[in-house]
């Protein structure tokens, strides 16, 4: 048996540019993990279904700043609504310290402020998958 | 019959997804539901698009599917990338051309990193067929990973083949020539709005001339500019024209045989490399045998032999 890490990058929201998702993409992969990358202005709907299609292990959202909180919460909740209890969603971006216990609450298991050292995002993430 | 091949059957988005990664991890737990859905299969007409990176294969197959979905046909897409040989991971990214895909319940679309497999495929890339056909998809298509090298193993899964070239690249004529020529069932010159157009389209023309004198079918070329959605009309009626011919012809049979051959194949070659070099019994003994062979205590032929005369007893 082979079994492989998947992880879903996406991008939700409509701010516009995804190099920070692409430079984690890219180290993940190196991690040796299968990286199934979307694109920008993925809906909440867009990533839970793709994440179901796909079967990720993880899902890793990407977003600008503290604004898009409900973004992430909302990718949180869908996932949870779907019963996709064995899927670890983590988050990056500019994130406001008050909110982040906020997203912890809702099941986002890892959150990643700007300049997080790549190697400790894998290593968050092969230490927390949860199949 | 297990739970997840009579959901897989009902088309379950979740049951069809977990068991293409039970497939794909040669997880042995696969094995029965692939043998419950098999009689379910064969009625998903499968293409398959190769071409170099960046021809346009994965806008082409948004374009198909679009108007594959508009005839009220569901589809399945495989997508396959290069999994990296040094680190084992890969980038996954066709999708990004097929996002308004997404939230469609006709179509079903799964990135696959090739893991080790030369020629363009995944080796589970014949039960992820099965499981999207077994599914009820009409149609399904395979991506393959478009890296330039002879990606001829398409063949072996697809009903009809497609090999997509553009205008321009000096090296892709070149690349048919190496043996993705004959491979053909239908050329698409794809980004016709570039200059040179012509010139490819007459290039490939002239190697259908050499290669297809003896077929009663001439492979047909055409252009299209996936990017705009042009041609693909024409193209759709080609794939039809061309699965006609199939059955009018003893060649679908042909080509269902060759790729029953093929998946037989892989299933052997997976399941005895399990075998060898999983099980706890033979685990240690081929470790010994490669020290062995280290120290030049032993060939490697005849380390071979001893492993085999093990299993073949
Ligand atoms: N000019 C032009 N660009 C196209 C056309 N079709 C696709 N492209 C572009 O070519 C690039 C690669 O396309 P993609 O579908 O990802 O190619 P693939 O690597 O073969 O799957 C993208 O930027 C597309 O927008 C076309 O007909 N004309
Ligand atoms: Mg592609």
């Amino acid at each position: 048996m082979e079994k492989k890490i998947r992880v879903l990058v996406a991008k939700p929201g409509l701010d516009g540019h995804d190099r920070g998702a692409k430079i984690v993409a890219r180290a993940l992969r190196d991690a040796g993990m299968e990286v199934i990358y979307t694109g920008l202005h993925q809906t909440a709907e867009m990533v839970v279904e793709t994440a179901i299609q796909e079967d990720v292990d993880v899902v890793g959202l990407s977003l600008l700043s503290g604004a898009h909180m409900t973004l992430f919460v909302d990718v949180a909740r869908l996932i949870k609504k779907k019963g996709l209890d064995d899927v670890l969603i983590i988050g990056g971006g500019i994130i406001p310290e008050e909110d982040i216990s906020k997203l912890h609450k809702e099941g986002i298991a890892g959150v990643f402020g700007p300049g997080t050292p790549c190697e400790d995002i894998i290593k968050f993430i092969k230490e927390n998958v949860k199949r | 019959m297990k739970d997840i091949a009579k959901k897989v059957l009902s088309g379950d988005s979740r049951a069809i997804a977990r068991l293409i990664t039970l497939a794909e991890n040669n997880d042995p737990s696969a094995n029965d539901s692939m043998k419950d859905i098999h009689p379910h299969t064969g009625k998903a007409h499968v293409i398959g698009i190769t071409g170099v990176m960046g021809s346009g294969k994965s806008t082409l197959i948004y374009e198909l599917t679009r108007l594959y979905r508009k005839q009220g046909k569901t589809v399945g897409i495989i997508a396959i990338d290069p999994t990296s040989p040094f680190s084992g991971g890969a980038l996954l990214g066709d999708r990004v051309r097929m996002m308004e895909l997404t939230m469609d319940e006709g179509v079903f679309i799964r990135s696959m990193g090739t893991r080790g497999m030369l020629g363009g495929l995944a080796s589970a890339v014949y039960d992820v067929v099965e499981i999207l056909d077994a599914s009820g998809k009409d149609v399904v298509i395979v991506e393959t990973v478009g890296v330039g090298q002879a990606e001829v193993d398409i063949i072996k899964i697809a009903d009809t083949t497609l090999v997509i070239i553009v205008p321009g690249l000096g090296d892709s004529i070149q690349t048919l020539k190496a043996g993705v020529m004959e491979i053909a069932d239908i050329y698409v010159v794809n980004k016709a709005d570039r200059a040179g157009v012509e010139q490819t389209v007459a290039e490939v023309e002239s190697l259908v001339d050499i290669t297809c004198s003896e077929k009663e079918r001439k492979t047909p070329i055409l252009s299209t500019i996936a990017k705009h959605g042009e041609g693909v009309k024409e193209l759709i009626i080609e794939i039809e024209n061309h699965e006609k011919y199939l059955k009018k012809t003893k060649e679908f049979e042909t080509k269902r045989r060759l790729r029953y051959e093929a998946e037989l194949i892989e299933i052997i070659r997976k399941r005895l490399m399990n075998f060898i070099f999983d099980e706890e019994q033979f685990k240690d003994k081929v470790e010994l045998l490669i020290d062995q062979i280290s120290k030049k205590q032993i060939d490697p032929h005849s380390a071979a032999e001893e492993i085999l005369s093990k299993i073949l007893k």
